[in-house]
């Protein structure tokens, strides 16, 4: 087992008592939740005659299901309206603090939650929603839960889980120019198999993470769901900090030094035990895109969509299943694969820097034609920045439509849906059949920097000849 | 889906019933139950739409719709099952159609947590012996008596021992499973916890 990481640290700190199968009851120090997964939670603690335990610790916004259209109430779609209506109800019933559609702060949970500074390092975050793994890039532990679940951190701020174990994944040297965290991850995902992570949180740790910026940190802990894991963290350093400092419900004065005190404490040892290390070189990292149906299936863009004899026996059976679905042949190049829709948006990368690395490439150019090209901002806060540095007009003038903020296409539970086998190049983090809302949708993975590529040449391109 | 749904409750011990299999390794929960039928607020509906997409392109053929397997309840699977988004609607879905347990080469994180909190034991067996299920499922209809206790699964042809996290177990032979009232019952404990904690000093 583990011993002296951060996850043990924060761990320990956490447990409130062993219970009688072997598993734990752990402190859950911040709970998330949103109009998906908390409806039939708070329904199952009037059931039970419970009340939320401590609402000071639950911080609800809406996101899954809001329009990015037109956002005026009551929303187009009843069903979607039903459950907004129900989280606000369920908020104000038990005194939980919504960010609303309107108030500034609603957005994408991932999004917000860091944004706001309710994320900070040491912490223990729990949400219905796998993407929670999200906020590991803080240096707290944080996963994705069920909807039982959601019942019990409501009912008892607690978990029963069982203790993970724990994979370093070193990644050495740097990124290179036109190479972002979308395709770190992906490449990571990729070596180690979209299973390997189970039962497993993992750290992301060495002189490339270290380069990152919070908002790639983000990125990469996002999608450590994709690789099996169910949390993925990165141990806290002054970026951390700073980028904690000064937001709304960061620690301030003489807290802000005491929390500062505490959380440069919060780190693994020099020696600490791992149960597995993984080493990689960043540097020899390139633009990658999925080719397949699950987020493992990626290449370099230049690289061929393999042949079956080039896989291992154990990925043969879902390798048949994706060429067919994605009607690719093995063997064909990906670049210059034509796309219909290209999203930029969703938890992994709908923040103000992937706009901004979008715009950058999109400015003065032209979208293709051929190409239906949307940005989904992840939060309110989001696109006010974006707006005040004049990025939604780069969009705007590009082409791309430019809406208002939510999940959106990532899953496809709004009316931003592909239509038929359209081919999709999107910012999101997983190319599952049907995700993108088509039975028969194809999803290709990539960095937002990548997505403007496609979206101006209508077909998937190298990012790195759109940049000096 | 089987109109007579009951939720499980109490102690499981023994699961009795007859196999369907589910060929695929890395099946997702967004194919388990598509994200439009996320849009609900109650899990009350979502038996009839368990594989919605999949059964739609296979046009009858899919294993949930034929006629053999309409009374089946454990479900077998081969690697990853249940990997993608945390949604509950999954287990939740594949239990009104008529499933109490899984038996798999292996089960991602949240949808095992997921299936244990909803009272569907999942239990995971060697590749070469879940083969053996899924080609005799796919000849004759194969009736196994699962016992928790003991770990086993019994048959007239075949005889498996199979494994589940002995937390599971514990939990599910105790009848705690569904977690809430084993959480509430340290509630000093947690307030403790929560005056104890460093982070809570800081706002």
């Amino acid at each position: 087992m583990s011993q002296d990481t951060l996850f043990d640290k924060v761990w320990d700190l956490h447990k409130v008592s062993s219970l009688p199968g072997g598993s734990d009851q752990i402190f859950i120090g911040l709970h998330l939740i949103h109009e998906v997964t908390s409806p039939q939670a708070f329904g199952a603690l009037k059931d039970k005659k419970l009340k939320v335990k401590f609402p000071d610790r639950t911080v609800a916004t809406v996101d899954h299901i809001v329009p990015t259209d037109n956002q005026s109430r009551p929303f187009k779609d009843n069903l979607a309206e039903k459950m907004i209506e129900t989280l606000e109800k369920n908020c104000l019933e038990h005194n939980i603090r919504f960010f609303n559609i309107g108030s500034g702060n609603q957005g994408i949970v991932h999004v917000v939650a860091p944004e706001l500074g309710l994320t900070q390092p040491g912490m223990t975050i729990a949400c219905g929603d796998s993407h929670t793994s999200t906020h590991g890039a803080f240096g707290s532990i944080a996963f994705g839960i069920g909807t039982s679940q959601v019942r019990d951190v409501l009912a008892t701020q607690t978990l029963a889980m069982n203790k993970l174990k724990v994979r370093q994944i070193w990644c050495d040297n740097k990124l290179s120019k036109g190479v972002y965290a979308k395709d770190l991850v992906l490449h990571i995902i990729n070596k180690l198999g979209v299973k390997a992570g189970a039962g497993f949180a993992y750290e992301f740790a060495g002189p490339a993470i270290h380069e990152l910026s919070m908002e790639e940190r983000m990125t990469i802990c996002n999608m450590s769901i994709e690789g099996g894991a169910r949390c993925g963290y990165i141990n806290p350093d002054a970026k951390t900090f700073s980028y904690i400092k000064n937001k709304l419900y960061a620690p301030k004065n003489e807290h802000w030094d005491r929390a500062l005190r505490w959380w440069e404490s919060l780190k693994s040892d020099e020696n600490s035990i791992y149960d597995d290390v993984i080493k990689l070189d960043a540097s020899k990292v390139e633009p990658t895109v999925t080719w397949g149906i699950t987020p493992g299936q990626s290449i370099s863009i230049n690289q061929q969509i393999p042949l079956l004899d080039e896989l291992s026996p154990n990925d043969k059976l879902v390798a048949e299943e994706a060429y067919e679905y994605m009607s690719f042949k093995p063997g064909q190049l990906i670049k210059d694969t034509p796309v219909d829709v290209c999203f930029i948006g969703s938890c992994t990368n709908g923040r103000i820097s992937d706009l901004r690395v979008a715009a950058k490439v999109l400015k003065g150019k032209k979208v293709s034609k051929n190409v239906k090209a949307f940005a989904v901002p992840g939060s309110e806060k989001v696109a006010t920045e974006a707006k005040q540095e004049g990025l939604d007009q780069i969009f705007k003038d590009s082409g791309f439509q430019w809406r208002e903020p939510g999940c959106s296409m990532c899953l496809a539970m709004n009316s931003d849906k592909l239509i038929g086998n359209q081919v999709s190049a999107s910012s999101s983090n997983r190319n599952f059949k049907g995700r993108q809302g088509s039975p028969r949708g194809r999803t290709l993975l990539m960095s937002p920097a990548m997505v403007a590529a496609a979206a101006i040449n209508g077909k998937v391109s190298d990012v790195r000849e759109f940049i000096n | 889906m089987k109109s007579d749904f009951t939720p499980p409750i109490g102690k499981i011990s023994n699961i009795n019933g007859q196999c369907i299999s589910l060929i695929g390794n890395d099946i997702d929960t967004d194919r388990i139950i598509p994200a439009r039928f996320l849009k609900c607020v109650n899990f009350d509906s979502l038996g009839e739409s368990v594989f919605e997409d999949d059964r739609k392109t296979l046009k009858g053929k899919h294993p949930f719709d034929l006629e053999e397997n309409k009374n089946a309840s454990i479900l077998v699977v081969n690697s990853n099952f249940g990997c993608g988004s945390s949604r509950e609607h999954a287990p939740q879905a594949l239990m009104r159609w008529g499933i109490k347990a899984i038996i798999g080469e292996s089960f991602a994180d949240i949808f095992y947590s997921n299936c244990i909190a909803i009272g569907i034991p999942c239990f995971t067996l060697l590749k070469k012996s879940i083969e053996e299920i899924q080609n005799y499922c796919n000849n004759q209809s194969l009736l196994l008596e699962i016992d928790l206790k003991n770990s086993l699964a019994k048959s007239k042809d075949l005889n498996f021992n199979l494994e589940i996290e002995e937390s599971s177990k514990k939990m599910f032979l105790s009848g705690e499973w569904d977690a809430t009232a084993t959480l509430l019952e340290k509630s000093s404990l947690v307030e403790m916890k929560y005056k104890e904690l460093p982070y809570i000093k800081f706002i």
